[in-house]
């Protein structure tokens, strides 16, 4: 329990503009843009949509800006300013064979329909800091550019699922549940799972997924395939009853393939656990995608041995806004609280020093 | 007005994606250089709200939210028809000029000179920016053969 305490107006006032002047910084370094932090930091900004569920760049940069950089902070503002809209609809389910690739890559076979696309990617990059970036006005680089084939790019899972060796998605059409609109019940279902990793917190998607790879949860993942790019989003509006185009938002999918031993039902085969989020965001989606397959071990009849596969502990606590909220209001005022534990504390011990007189010193 | 006919409704699709992506400034521009079109008649002003995007489990199964999305909404009327904008984002004057735009376009009368003075130079713009980023994912495209032959 906490209350609310009175006096602390003129203090809390200071505080809020002692806050606004750290944020600005030094004044005689020019002040950030939204632009600037929209195009110069795409990384950050699409973090901030995905954690704060929200598709919207001007909006995470801003509010990257508002929060000084802290992206926890800048997706609760992106969540609270959510709120303050009216919800159209939903739209058609995307179609990510349809996806403008920037990159696309498979680990599981070298020579694949659509080849292997590199895109705008740290992984082959030195980790060595470049001085040179922190020279201004530069010239800017300019990426190579070469014929492109209009290929098909068939997904790694779909080769597979038509030799039989992978699991084919249950294709039902129901609506699926909403986070935003009804709380998490158990047991949860995969369209709510996936909701619920999609937004989730980054570092622990991460560490869950990295734990399944360490042997709590027993995967042996393979990366079936990534793709980053953009895709068109349509939706049917009710007064026209045909969908149209509403534009093109950025994302990263994965598709994880995953061993699955077979049932009394199902013969050994692939299993899928699947990863999209908003954006550019490949650790993202690879931990999504991890910990997708865990939570899949009820429906597959695995034993449920690790937290991973737990999907009350990984639901509950996978959203660093409800985290954050809970852990931060720790800072509160527990005066009240606090004096009674106190009280607690020193019955205790007059109640052990009455009983063992010797021991006192 | 005759009704649309599927014909016309997949035009209507593309002239309204190809204004969904377009900015405001854009369209005013393209819009400046033609006979200035009469005052609609707002039936919904230009509102912002979300769309729920979903996505597919495994890509290809059911349903499944993944997040919202801003979308600016915005509808007209221009003489018998009425204009529909939904664009991505926030901007309240694209809305509003996509929404004219959709009306505009519904008359046959005007639509051969807004389909050239203002759509196709849009669609051209926006398929040169596909293209461009297409040949460069293209050039990180990955040629293996290059790697046997050094082996």
């Amino acid at each position: 329990m906490y209350v609310a305490v009175k006096g602390g107006e003129r203090a809390i006032s200071a505080a809020h503009a002692w806050l606004e002047e750290t944020r600005r910084g030094d004044p005689a370094v020019p002040e950030l843009t939204i632009a600037q932090i929209e195009q110069q930091m795409p990384l950050a900004v699409d973090r901030v949509m995905a954690e704060g569920s929200c598709h919207d760049r001007f909006l995470a940069a801003l509010a990257i800006k508002q929060a000084k950089g802290d992206l926890i902070e800048a997706a609760f503002l992106l969540r609270a300013y959510r709120t303050t809209l009216p919800r159209f609809g939903a739209s058609e389910p995307l179609d990510t064979t349809r996806m403008r690739l920037r990159r696309r890559i498979s680990a599981t076979y070298k020579d694949l329909p659509g080849g292997q696309v590199l895109g705008p990617t740290f992984d082959y990059t030195h980790r060595l800091l470049d001085f040179a970036l922190a020279a201004e006005g530069e010239d800017r680089a300019v990426a190579p550019e070469m014929p492109a084939p209009a290929a098909e790019v068939p997904r790694v899972t779909e080769l597979l699922a038509r030799e039989g060796l992978m699991q084919r998605e249950a294709l039902a059409e129901e609506e699926p549940g909403d986070l935003t609109r009804q709380p998490l019940a158990f047991p949860a279902e995969r369209p709510v799972r996936l909701q619920n990793l999609a937004r989730g917190d980054e570092g622990f998607l991460l560490a869950l997924g990295y734990s399944t790879q360490r042997g709590y949860g027993n995967a042996h993942p393979f990366v079936g395939e990534i793709r980053v790019g953009h895709v068109t989003v349509e939706f049917t509006p009710p007064e026209l009853g045909f969908p149209i185009e509403l534009g093109e938002i950025g994302i990263t999918e994965c598709q994880m393939v995953n061993q699955f031993k077979g049932s009394r039902t199902e013969p050994a085969q692939f299993t899928r656990g699947y990863g999209l989020v908003f954006g550019h965001g490949e650790r993202r989606a690879m931990a999504m995608s991890l910990v997708d397959r865990g939570l899949r071990a009820r429906e597959l009849g695995e034993d449920i041995t690790a937290p991973a596969q737990d999907e009350e502990f990984v639901l509950y606590h996978s959203d660093n806004i409800e985290a954050t909220g809970f852990v931060e209001h720790l800072k509160l005022p527990h005066y009240v609280d606090f004096q009674s534990e106190l009280e607690n504390l020193r019955s205790i011990r007059r109640t052990a020093e009455a009983a063992l007189p010797e021991a006192a010193e | 007005m005759s009704p649309m006919t599927p014909a016309d409704t997949e035009e209507r699709r593309h002239w309204m994606a190809v204004l969904a992506r377009a900015s405001a400034d854009e369209i005013a521009g393209l819009l400046a250089s033609l006979p200035s079109l009469p005052a609609p008649e707002r039936l919904r002003a230009p509102e912002t709200g979300l769309v729920m995007v979903r996505g597919r489990a495994g890509g290809d199964g059911g349903p499944f939210n993944l997040g919202e999305m801003t979308v600016t909404r915005c509808s007209v009327r221009l003489g018998e028809a009425v204009g529909h904008a939904y664009v991505a984002g926030r901007d309240k004057r694209q809305a509003e000029l996509a929404a004219l735009l959709d009306a505009a376009l519904q008359d046959p009368a005007r639509r051969a000179a807004l389909m050239e003075g203002v759509i196709a130079p849009l669609a051209a713009g926006q398929q040169a920016a596909r293209d461009a980023e297409a040949r460069k994912a293209a050039a990180t495209r990955v040629d293996f053969f290059a790697m046997q032959t050094t082996r």
